[in-house]
């Protein structure tokens, strides 16, 4: 099988390759979406657990069949983990929901007006059903902000179908068995869906894309940052294939590898299907059978069957007439066909062992071969057939046989509807049949909300200018990309804006305390500091009262207490009472400390030189420059008095 | 859809819920509801179907459902032009199947008062389609089908707050009818939560002695969404109404609020707690009767009637409600009670503080209740606890001016035991009489040490017994 970089951009158009994309991304907020929780950063800590299962509603499915109670009765069991700091009643369901967050639809509208969006008059909010269990109301509420908008991506143009504001959904912690498990730390957050029409071609341009929309987010500097805060969808078609999604991308980087082996995995099941159908199966006619075997492979001494057994499961086979091959035939580099049968199993029959399958033609583990010639006569099956076991409880076990046949009835229809998950090797696993169309409702619990002219023009008033504009705008002060990115993502903007021209700092300067050392004071001592007392940091250093290189460790000591006034900070560091006297201070430097001295190299030894004199108690307090020129004039009075001396 | 278009001018209902301006332009445009538009505005083209508007919202706005599933209201000035593309009138129906009858299971009628036990909503105006007939439920709740053979009759459909005396005197007749004229094993009521607790106990004053439970049943999370406690508190309903051997009039709701078990609750001691959560009911100053699951039910006391297999029953079904309750605030004045007795009440409640106290400026006013005819009874505000008026000078002085305490009978339980009890008659010690003999728990002789339990938040042995237990 290809990887991505043997296949070419003519690769991918003769597959017919189309990806489209949903960026997910976190606002930051004080609060939740529509309750008043804080929209905290995540935490593991829970002091309560709540059970609730998900019922398919009736409009859903439009009525229940034996399939849909079936799939109810063998039904999940949420957990959901609660915490009282961070979830309140709204969020655990147990009370309506209290009046969207202005300030979230605020970040929504300047973000969508960014993307050129047709802004809606009226917000409705809708409720977009989930029977995952991923958010506890099993729906979640989200709104249509702004429709059919565009995004410059290098020289084209993508197209944007819609952005939506919505509430985020729990993480999953754990799915076992009939048990999934939740945290509901982030469940609420506000967050924005920016959907893009499926205009992409290849891998490389989803990736492209991806980071375009979060450039773009972020330079508004009001969205999260960090692990989590932005997820990504992104749905993949071949030609002939289906829009399959591929649902929590956690870094855009991953597109590339997904994307391909997704179209390649449409390929292979369009190849197995027309193999399927050369050998005379059709969807319709297809009639795979299905029997308890387990008095058959009582005595097998295959780990994962004994243990079933031991646990008082059964063990099922399924014969697939004519498939033989279909199984082992590769649908990704790391998987064969019988991964897709072994996907249904896990997630509908929620068998997730490891296998939850064997066959016949399986190279890895299997029943001994007399067990299999003993299924086989019980299945009547002939030349040609392949035959499929599992096992587990009795319920489960029945549901997969009955999931295995279904499924490989429809590899004779083509590529199935599904959502499937992003793995770290790039492949994907199945997670659930793509939702039906009617799955939307509107939230009677909310009333419309106009989105006056007078709003949308305030918002205009004051957003900044879109990452291209600023670019350009940086460019001209002498900034460079490496230092417009960081700033920008930092979301300091407008204090550097401010910075720079009201207190007449460099440029450069500006944007290395903002965009480099916050991050790194963030990063490295999880320390943050707000806009205004930095703001006065700059000015205090606008007043001459200390140099630049002092930046660093008065941010890290700002940042250690958000109660430190930068007054005193600088005062502590830095005390007036003691500046020392430039002059003084080197001569007397360079002549304790004499190391310096058996450097040869001239420019070697005078970073040594000033290495000495910043450290006798000038940094910080007297400019580097200043301090170079006293240490120049030293080494040159030292270099003439060691001639002298030679002499 | 292929069906064809329906002439403009004929439509029913195609301004729906549309007024002012924004049905002037409707009109101006010649689109309407279910109209698939393409709308010119001036902040863009949008395409979509125009839904009713609720008519609450306001006349400034049409609001049209876009193919992504996805509402969004257009304002009316803002548009330029509509132009009708096509025509998708939704159809309202809930799937019906025959719900099975199996001879070996249970027989169980559900009266409908009007809440939606189970209901569908409509995908594109939201609107709930109530399931109500076997057919209806079996196909949104099959699991009812395992657990009885169901009859549904539709009483009345009105919320839970305008149920009054003409409702609770058909519904206890109804109930009467079954109990003697049908073979039925048990009686599942759906009711509104609001007032549940009040139909519960008036039914258990008018039903009397029923040979077979009756279980009030509603939600707090209504039934069209995926996590709603509908569907469960049904089949716990009905299978407490078909196999359980508690002939009371009963409220089963949820326990925690968990999807785990729920609670039966004596129809005189239950209140509804919290506005919102699925636990809402709670049993006061007492211990709920039983728990249930699906599997079973497991009784908490034995001091219960037992069901029977004769269908005898008292239907006592009176109800005079000329009855007020009293909240008491400080600083009340005595014009409160003086316009109940010129209103021509003939009853009132009063919840009073602490063990039954109201100030000294009302006694004038309960002077003349009393003299005037009207029954005045004491309740307690703080819900848990009995009225002891013998503590306090107060409370003698106005047991003198002809209060009569209720001793731990709850406020709305006493309210509605007095309008039976004036259904009965308007004799002083008569109507005593009736309000001071319990029918069933209403007043109970003593309040056992875990009656009362309000564990407080926060503290460290609280957390550990919330961490160990789901909520
Ligand atoms: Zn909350």
């Amino acid at each position: 099988m290809k990887t991505p970089e043997q296949m070419t951009a003519e690769d991918y158009a003769r597959l017919g390759f189309m990806a489209g994309l949903e960026v997910h991304q976190q606002l930051e907020t004080d609060t939740k979406l529509f309750c008043r929780c804080p929209a905290t950063r995540y935490s593991p800590r829970y002091d309560a657990e709540l059970l609730r299962h998900m019922r398919p509603t009736m409009s859903e499915l439009g009525e229940y069949d034996g399939t849909a109670l079936m799939e109810f009765k063998t039904r999940k069991e949420i957990i959901y983990r609660i915490a009282r700091d961070t979830v309140c009643t709204y969020e655990m369901d147990d009370a309506p929901p209290f009046s969207l967050a202005e300030q979230a639809l605020d970040i929504a509208l300047e973000i969508a007006l960014k993307l050129d969006c047709k802004l809606v008059s009226e917000l409705h909010i809708i409720r977009k059903q989930y029977l995952d269990g991923s958010i506890p109301t099993g729906f979640q509420r989200t709104t249509i902000v702004g429709v059919d908008g565009e995004l410059r991506v290098g020289e084209r143009i993508v197209h944007v179908r819609q952005l939506a504001l919505e509430e985020d959904s729990c993480r999953e912690v754990s799915d076992r068995g009939h048990r999934r498990v939740y945290m509901t730390d982030r469940l609420s957050i506000p967050l924005i869906e920016v959907v893009t029409e499926p205009e992409m071609r290849t891998p490389a341009e989803v990736v492209e894309v991806g980071e375009a929309v979060r450039r773009l987010t972020r330079s508004t500097g009001k969205v999260r940052t960090g692990a989590g805060a932005a997820r990504q969808d992104v749905n993949v078609s071949v030609k002939g294939g289906t829009r399959i999604e591929i649902k929590g991308v956690p870094s855009i980087k991953m597109f590339r590898a997904l994307t391909h082996y997704e179209a390649l995995r449409q390929k292979a099941l369009l190849d197995i299907r027309r193999e399927l159908l050369g050998r005379g199966l059709r969807p319709d006619t297809f009639a795979p059978t299905w029997h308890e075997v387990t008095a058959l492979v009582r005595h097998t001494t295959v780990a994962p069957i004994r243990k079933a057994l031991k646990e008082d499961g059964v063990v099922y086979a399924v014969r697939l007439p004519r498939f033989r091959g279909i199984l082992r035939h590769r649908t990704s580099h790391q998987h064969a066909f019988d991964h897709e049968l072994s996907g249904r199993v896990r997630v509908i029959a929620c068998l997730d062992g490891s296998p939850n399958l064997m066959h016949d033609e399986d190279p890895g583990m299997s029943i001994a071969p007399r067990l299999w010639d003993a299924v086989r006569r019980a299945l009547d099956c002939v030349n040609g057939d392949s035959l499929v076991l599992v096992w587990g409880p009795a319920e489960d076990a029945r549901l997969a046989a009955s999931e295995v046949a279904e499924r490989a009835r429809e590899a004779l229809i083509g590529v199935p509807s599904e959502t499937r998950q992003a793995r770290a090797d790039g492949a994907t696993n199945f997670e659930r049949i793509l939702p039906g169309p009617n799955r939307m409702y509107p939230d009677t619990d909310l009333p419309p909300i106009a989105i006056t002219d007078e709003r949308v023009a305030r918002i205009e008033d004051t957003m900044g200018p879109l990452p291209r504009e600023w670019e350009a705008c940086c460019r001209e002060r002498g900034l460079h990309l490496e230092l417009i990115i960081p700033l920008e993502r930092s979301g300091h903007r407008d204090l550097f804006e401010r910075v720079v021209t009201e207190l007449n700092v460099p440029p450069k300067l500006a944007a290395v305390v903002l965009g480099q050392l916050t991050r790194w004071a963030r990063r490295r001592y999880a320390l943050y500091c707000d806009e205004e007392r930095i703001f006065e940091l700059f000015k205090a250093f606008a007043a001459d009262r200390f140099t630049r290189e002092a930046f660093r460790s008065l941010l890290k000591s700002l940042g250690s207490d958000p109660g430190l006034k930068v007054g005193d900070v600088i005062e502590a560091a830095l005390p007036r009472s003691s500046a020392p006297d430039p002059q003084a201070t080197v001569n007397r430097a360079l002549a304790e400390e004499t190391h310096w001295r058996a450097i040869v190299a001239p420019e070697a030894r005078l970073k040594a030189a000033m290495g000495v004199a910043m450290d006798a108690g000038l940094r910080g307090r007297v400019p580097g420059r200043e301090v170079r020129v006293l240490v120049d004039e030293a080494l040159s009075a030292a270099d003439i008095e060691r001639e002298v001396n030679h002499d | 859809m292929t069906e064809p278009i329906p002439v403009f001018d004929e439509r029913p209902d195609r301004y729906k819920g549309y007024r002012g301006a924004a049905r002037a332009l409707l009109e101006r445009e010649r689109v309407g509801v279910w109209s698939d538009v393409l709308a010119r505005t001036s902040r863009g083209d949008f395409a979509g179907i125009i839904l009713p508007r609720s008519e609450t919202a306001d006349d400034r706005h049409i609001v049209i459902k876009m193919v992504s599933g996805y509402n969004v209201g257009l304002a009316v000035a803002n548009v330029i032009s509509m132009v009708e593309r096509g025509y998708t009138e939704a159809h309202y129906k809930v799937p019906e199947k025959e719900f099975p009858v199996d001879g070996g299971k249970p027989n169980v009628v559900l009266f409908g008062t009007g809440g939606t036990i189970a209901s569908r909503l409509d995908y594109r105006t939201g609107a709930v389609i109530p399931a109500f007939s076997p057919g209806e439920l079996y196909g949104s709740v099959p699991e009812l089908a395992d657990v009885c053979n169901l009859r549904t009759e539709k009483l009345y459909g009105v919320f839970s707050e305008n149920m009054a005396r003409e409702q609770y005197i058909g519904l206890a007749e109804a109930i009467g009818r079954a109990i003697r004229e049908e073979g039925i094993d048990g009686i599942v009521v759906g009711h509104g939560t609001d007032t549940m607790h009040h139909t519960a106990a008036v039914l258990t004053f008018m039903v009397q002695n029923p040979p077979i439970p009756i279980v009030m049943v509603g939600s707090q999370r209504s039934s069209d969404r995926p996590s709603s406690d509908a569907a469960l508190n049904l089949i716990h309903a009905a299978k407490t109404a078909g196999t359980s051997d508690i002939a009371e009039v009963l409220v089963c709701m949820f326990g925690p609020t968990s999807d785990e078990y729920g609670l039966l609750h004596r129809g005189t001691r239950v209140r509804k707690m919290h506005s919102s959560y699925r636990s809402t009911f709670r049993t006061i100053g007492d211990i709920p009767m039983a728990t249930v699951d699906r599997d079973e039910i497991v009784p908490l006391r034995s001091d219960y009637n037992r069901r029977r297999e004769d269908r005898e029953v008292t239907i006592d079904a009176v109800f005079d409600d000329r009855v007020s309750i009293i909240y008491y605030y400080p600083g009340m004045k005595a014009d409160v009670i003086d316009s109940l007795i010129d209103c021509g009440y003939k009853g009132i409640v009063i919840a009073g503080t602490g063990l039954g106290h109201v100030n000294k400026p009302l006694y004038p006013a309960l002077k003349r209740a009393h003299d005037a005819g009207v029954h005045v009874y004491m309740t307690v505000q703080t819900l848990w606890g009995y009225v002891q008026m013998y503590v306090y000078d107060t409370g003698r002085d106005m047991m003198e001016l002809g209060v009569v305490p209720a001793a731990n009978m709850l406020p709305e339980v006493a309210y509605m035991k007095l309008c039976w009890a004036l259904g009965h008659s308007h004799e002083r010690d008569e109507v005593k009489r009736l309000m001071l003999t319990p029918i069933s728990s209403e007043i109970t002789r003593r309040e056992p040490h875990d009656g009362y339990l309000i564990y407080q938040g926060g503290l460290p042995e609280v957390a550990e017994f919330v961490a160990g237990n789901l909520k």
